[in-house]
């Protein structure tokens, strides 16, 4: 199935969704990586308020080359996806902490399939296709966080018909990254 | 004819009119990637003269060859080599899982608009890596290395790329992609006199799944499941199509070295004897493109081997994302 979604995300909209289904998104999306994700947790635990809204909110997993424009404001370059598994770990406690409705990355995440299940899914974009990404991303409506480096900054993105994003985790629990993973293994221990 | 050396001290805010590129190592000072940005304008403007083609040169300046570099360095984070291209398309027509096909003519479409824009194909522009070997009959004139570093420079503002060299212990940014030991230049002296030189960035998707280990010596066997090994525990995390290159033999850098050669090797010279045996295996996981399951894990295996010491065995896997980029440059030659 392909749907078309707009943001901010519900969850009648998320929960529709299956594994392998393709998805493109309009509306707006916020990247985080590495760094952002340890400062969103250390900023919860602390208590203190995001200047950002995380409520059904949509996080890619991306570090963007960015160009300065002569009017002060930032043109995208090149934005494509960033490996998700590298925030597997921080992702179950930051969805406890804020309703986020997606995360678009690549690569696919592990330990993550439970924390999901309340409203959420992962979305696969094709690694390295920062070209097309930029493309699809028409604005950038407001940085966050530049002290974390031009690629950790949470940079908010205004984006059309974004994609083809693959679901890749459902909110069912149904992961086509770890199935692929599984039968590689099977693969790899007859073949060995 | 531009001079970066006056656009740097204008508009880097450099005091003692020192450019960062005439630091040596020890002194590496660290400039804010807003102050690079901001000059960005003044470069377009001024010193932008687009790539014409025509990579080799017979006559070599201080000037030319920093140009010449920085032009190096923005056809290969722009523009895929012909084999590569061609294993890709390749493989998009073959596949037969649709997912994995979509996930293919993104690829091919992202390197449409790429080339149409003239903007890098991946957000991670890599580190910046380059393979020079040199004619032992060619003399330059002037420093070679410093002459790289100011091109690397030149090109993070100009095309742009990301600045991606950090302190590996305290992770701050040096914002011009400059860095100890980065970049990362391997010499190899050769018979002639030309200069050859390879810019390859590598990204940290890919080079992060890859592995060394040391074998014992009897242990031949056993490198093909060590590759496909690394390959499945790698998923889709390195961004299948994968190249993969495998350095067997030498020593312990000897072998990570003749790994990431082999990522040069072309590839539309057909694999024999290992080569295919791990291609074929490799592709039977059933991977696929980005790690969606499909028949295209990778689009070549290439094996490069030197003796080793009896007691050792050393294998080196680099493994190598869709985007294999790579472009030469060749100055010199008869006159």
């Amino acid at each position: 199935m392909e749907y078309h979604l707009k943001t901010p995300l519900k969850k009648e909209d998320i929960e529709k969704l299956n594994a392998g289904d393709i998805v493109y998104l309009s509306g707006e999306i916020l990247t985080a990586r590495d760094e952002a994700h340890a400062r969103i947790l250390e900023m919860g635990e602390k208590k203190e308020e995001l200047p950002f809204f995380l409520e059904g909110a949509v996080i890619y997993h991306c570090g963007p080359l960015m160009r300065k424009t002569e009017n002060g404001g930032w043109k995208v370059v090149s934005a494509g996806p960033t490996t998700s598994g590298r925030m597997s770990k921080m992702t179950p406690p930051l969805l406890k902490a804020h309703q986020v409705r997606a995360i678009i990355g690549k690569g696919g995440m592990k330990d993550v399939v439970d924390a999901l299940k309340n409203g959420s899914v992962y979305l696969a974009y094709t690694g390295g296709c920062a070209a097309l990404a930029a493309e699809l991303i028409k604005e950038v409506k407001a940085v966050h966080w530049l002290d974390l480096g031009m690629p950790e900054a949470v940079w908010v993105l205004r984006v059309e018909e974004f994609g083809p994003l693959i679901v890749g985790i459902d909110t069912k629990g149904k992961d086509i990254f770890a199935e692929v993973r599984e039968k590689a293994q099977k693969q790899l221990e007859k073949q060995g | 004819m531009y001079s970066s050396r006056i656009w740097a001290a204008r508009y880097l805010n450099i005091k003692n009119k020192k450019a960062p590129w005439n630091l040596s190592h020890k002194t590496l000072t660290v400039y804010p990637v807003q102050d690079i940005y901001s000059c960005l304008p003044f470069v377009l403007k001024n010193s932008f003269l687009p790539y014409n083609g025509d990579l080799l040169s017979t006559k070599i300046s201080r000037e030319n060859f920093i140009r010449s570099i920085a032009d190096l360095l923005r056809k290969a984070e722009i523009e895929l080599p012909d084999d590569v291209v061609n294993a890709l398309r390749k493989a998009e027509a073959a596949e037969e899982n649709q997912v994995a096909k979509s996930q293919l003519q993104a690829i091919l479409k992202n390197l449409e608009i790429a080339k149409k824009y003239r903007v890098p194909m991946c957000q991670d522009t890599g580190i910046m890596i380059f393979f020079a070997e040199i004619g032992s009959e060619f003399q330059p004139g002037f420093d070679l290395e410093a002459a790289i570093r100011e091109a690397v420079v030149l090109a993070t503002v100009e095309i742009p790329l990301r600045p991606n060299a950090v302190d590996p212990l305290t992770r701050k940014n040096s914002g011009n992609n400059l860095g100890v030991g980065i970049p990362d230049i391997h010499w190899k002296i050769v018979p002639g006199n030309q200069l050859k030189i390879t810019a390859a960035p590598k990204g940290a998707g890919s080079e992060n799944m890859s592995v060394l280990r040391m074998f014992n010596p009897t242990e031949t066997g056993s490198i093909k499941n060590f590759v496909l090994e690394t390959v499945v525990n790698a998923g889709g995390m390195p961004c299948p199509p994968l190249t993969i290159g495998v350095g067997i033999g030498g020593s312990f850098d000897a072998a990570a070295r003749l790994a990431k050669e082999a990522l040069l090797e072309p590839l539309d010279v057909p694999m024999e004897g290992l080569e295919r045996e791990i291609f074929e295996a490799v592709n039977a996981l059933g991977i696929g493109c980005m790690g969606l399951g499909g028949s295209t894990t990778a689009l070549a295996v290439r094996v490069k081997t030197a003796h080793c010491h009896t007691a050792s065995l050393p294998v080196a896997v680099n493994i190598q994302c869709w985007a294999n980029r790579h472009a030469s440059v060749v100055f010199g030659g008869d006159e």
